[in-house]
């Protein structure tokens, strides 16, 4: 009963946004670490940007500070600057063999 | 009561969609997948009160970014079934799911040691504010647009420069080579 009332009366505070974000970037680091194929790698790292967007809100939201919105904003230019530049290199790449993968990328070496 | 059943379904649409990313085998489910994920992250954006960001979330990630994923997988026609059973060296899942547990228990734990320490906690709303609807709902993109355009708008032009570099960047990376049969080092012999 008292359980039930504290659950009821929880309200989710910065450091569970916090504890969330940590999970998401965790998930795409394994992704970027395990996946092969550079499309879904370029994906993960999205996923850890994501993570790392929603801690600043989290702190912005905390301390009452628009300077973290202000840095999201900034990090989802420069995040949709980087997925046309790696996607601009990923299309280069699988022009020419179409079934390439991040592994296929040791062949640059001499 | 209602904020705790919201952070819990975003959360959940975040962790599925973030699983379903790195798990599924085809292209086009892990790009659907990270639309689940992206929306949750507007969700919760919404949640704390940080309103622009979630329509900036929805419109760049979901609307832009995923759709630039998919318009890539679909023109190369790299849709294909991934085989997930491949590891490339010997140890590699176990080293990630290392890593990756690492890396979340050490946020983890850094967050929660430190909950006491950052900042101050703002008084919690009083119920009569919040029922009338007293609060100022533009107050979110006022602000913002205030920071923006005062403190960091030096950054925000430089930005125009670094979209038109990675844009001109981008179209000589994947332009096809032209050719010019005057040129010898083109020319097949």
């Amino acid at each position: 009963m008292i359980a039930a009332a504290m659950i009821a009366a929880a309200r989710p505070t910065s450091t569970w946004y916090l504890v969330l974000a940590a999970v998401l970037f965790g998930i795409g680091t394994v992704g970027v670490l395990v996946r092969r194929n550079p499309l879904i790698m370029l994906m993960c790292v999205e996923l850890m940007l994501n993570a790392v967007n929603l801690s600043f809100v989290a702190l912005s939201k905390k301390l009452d500070d628009t300077g973290g919105q202000t840095t999201v904003f900034f990090v989802m230019v420069v995040a949709a600057a980087e997925v046309v530049v790696g996607l601009g290199i990923i299309v280069a790449i699988l022009r020419r063999r179409p079934s390439a993968t991040a592994d296929d990328l040791a062949e640059l070496k001499g | 009561m209602m904020q705790l059943f919201v952070f819990i379904c975003a959360g959940l649409m975040i962790l599925v969609g973030a699983v379903g990313v790195i798990t599924r085998s085809h292209p086009v489910h892990a790009a659907l997948s990270l639309i689940l994920t992206l929306f949750g992250v507007a969700v919760l954006y919404i949640a704390q009160d940080a309103q622009f960001l979630a329509a900036v979330q929805v419109v760049v990630y979901a609307g832009a970014i995923v759709v630039l994923f998919l318009f890539v997988i679909m023109l190369l026609g790299v849709d294909k079934i991934e085989d997930l059973q491949i590891e490339p060296f010997p140890l590699q899942r176990k080293m990630a799911a290392v890593v990756g547990g690492g890396v979340i228990g050490l946020i983890a734990f850094a967050a929660i040691s430190s909950r006491d320490n950052i900042g101050v906690v703002k008084p919690p709303q009083s119920a009569a504010v919040a029922a009338v609807g007293a609060v100022d709902h533009d107050s979110n993109i006022r602000s913002l647009a205030r920071d923006l355009f005062s403190d960091h708008v030096l950054a925000f032009e430089l930005t125009s420069v670094l979209l038109v570099i990675a844009v001109v960047g981008t179209v000589l990376l994947a332009r096809r080579a032209p050719r010019t049969p005057e040129t010898p080092a083109e020319s097949p012999s």
